[in-house]
């Protein structure tokens, strides 16, 4: 979707402001945000494309308002409800007032290190790469109203893919409950005046990991 | 917490109890609900707090400086090679390490959330996460490295690679001159978060005398 989260290329945001000794949590609360975060997922109860999808889906003055873990826990609400963990009235009142439905595991002390590792995303290969390192691609000018890895600035321009990466999940389909329907993953590299026109600082190049259908021969 | 303007680097006031209050609302019903187990929550947090950290990133650059069969492996296939280093947070599939050499500087992004190498690096910076750089870093990477007082020479190629799906970087800095024979251990203390990242460089061997 065209939404605010996607920032690539925008203006008026300011300078980036580094904090020394960054503590790893601001306020207590956010690492038990984080925390659940991981226990969900350990619980088998939705994919990290769902995460972001929700977040993606707030309000754009909410999206742009609130922090790093207030996003998480917002969207954390809206999976919780809208596949049926919890109600709205359980989360208003503080407590559960049914039971749970069934998760696949649950993340407990003796297997937190578990836990907190990525999974992979590689899936089985569908067919062949259609595309190898060297080959110009055009990504293609799409608008889907749902969840895509393919930002706004870098759709309808001309690249060269650098790196295969395998077969992957794809998050377009993942994030809308559609299946894995797995991708080949590619890294495609663009001129910086290919994205930003003339003025563009001739010494940089940006590249995007671009699955598959997001890419068409040049 | 929604309905609120919110300062990105701090929580303070009303708005505090308010979160506090929402999100301790959430961990009690997924609680009962018997999703979470506080305990396994705690255990989490303190992974997070006292052992994953840009320390793991620190060893492999340190290694890779040392050791050109490990740098070889590590720019081949950086999963399989930072797992040959036992980390306390293990490593997935999908880390790539990109050389930082004296025609090309590499930069890491996620404009679209906030995608970064946890693994390696631990938790996010602020700035990382924040629209600034997100919006900014593919755009005017020179005016972004500018906020954080580093000059990249015009004659230096500038590569930013936004990660826009599961693919995680990490940059392999250049070795500060006038290290020659020293330790993995004692290298290691050069490496900075920022040049893993590539919005800083390693410290030289005078900043750490």
């Amino acid at each position: 979707m065209d939404g605010v989260h996607d920032m690539g290329g925008m203006d008026g945001f300011g300078k980036v402001e580094p904090e020394p000794n960054e503590p790893p949590f601001h306020a207590p609360w956010e690492g038990r945000v984080l925390a659940m975060q991981r226990s969900m997922g350990y619980a088998g109860t939705w994919h990290i494309d769902m995460a972001r999808f929700a977040q993606e889906r707030l309000p754009p003055q909410v999206y742009l308002s609130a922090s790093y873990y207030q996003r998480w826990a917002l969207a954390m609400e809206t999976n919780v409800v809208e596949r049926g963990y919890a109600g709205a009235d359980e989360l208003a009142a503080g407590h559960a007032a049914r039971p749970g439905k069934p998760i696949t595991r649950k993340l407990t002390p003796d297997v937190v290190k578990q836990g907190m590792t990525r999974g992979s995303f590689y899936r089985q290969a569908q067919g062949p790469a259609r595309f190898k390192p060297g080959d110009r691609v055009r990504t293609k000018n799409i608008h889907p109203a749902t969840h895509t890895r393919l930002p706004r600035y870098a759709r309808g321009r001309v690249g060269v893919v650098e790196l295969v990466h395998g077969c992957h999940a794809f998050p377009d389909s993942v994030a809308i409950d559609k299946g894995d329907n797995p991708q080949w993953l590619y890294t495609v590299v663009f001129d910086g005046g290919e994205l930003w026109g003339p003025d563009a600082d001739p010494t940089v190049k940006v590249s995007i990991d671009a699955f598959e259908p997001y890419l068409e021969p040049a | 917490m929604a309905d609120h303007d919110h300062d990105h680097h701090h929580d303070h006031g009303s708005e505090l109890s308010e979160t506090q209050l929402r999100v301790r609302a959430l961990e009690t019903v997924l609680t009962e609900k018997g999703y979470v187990d506080p305990a396994a929550l705690d255990a989490i947090i303190e992974t997070y707090e006292t052992k994953v950290g840009p320390h793991n990133g620190a060893r492999v650059v340190a290694k890779a400086w040392s050791d050109p069969a490990f740098k070889q492996a590590l720019l081949e296939d950086a999963s399989k090679a930072v797992r040959t280093l036992g980390h306390e947070s293990r490593v997935g599939d999908h880390l790539v390490a990109v050389e930082n050499t004296s025609s090309l500087h590499n930069m890491i992004v996620c404009t679209l959330c906030s995608c970064y190498p946890w693994e390696v690096l631990g938790l996010p910076p602020v700035w990382y996460k924040s629209a600034p750089y997100r919006s900014r870093a593919v755009k005017d990477p020179r005016g972004v490295l500018a906020d954080f007082g580093v000059k990249v020479s015009k004659d230096i190629q500038i590569r930013v690679w936004d990660s826009t799906a599961e693919t995680r970087f990490i940059v392999l800095p250049m070795r500060p001159a006038g290290t020659e024979g020293w330790s993995e251990e004692r290298l290691a203390q050069l490496v900075t978060r920022d040049s893993m990242i590539g919005t800083g460089f390693p410290k030289t061997p005078e900043e750490v005398a």
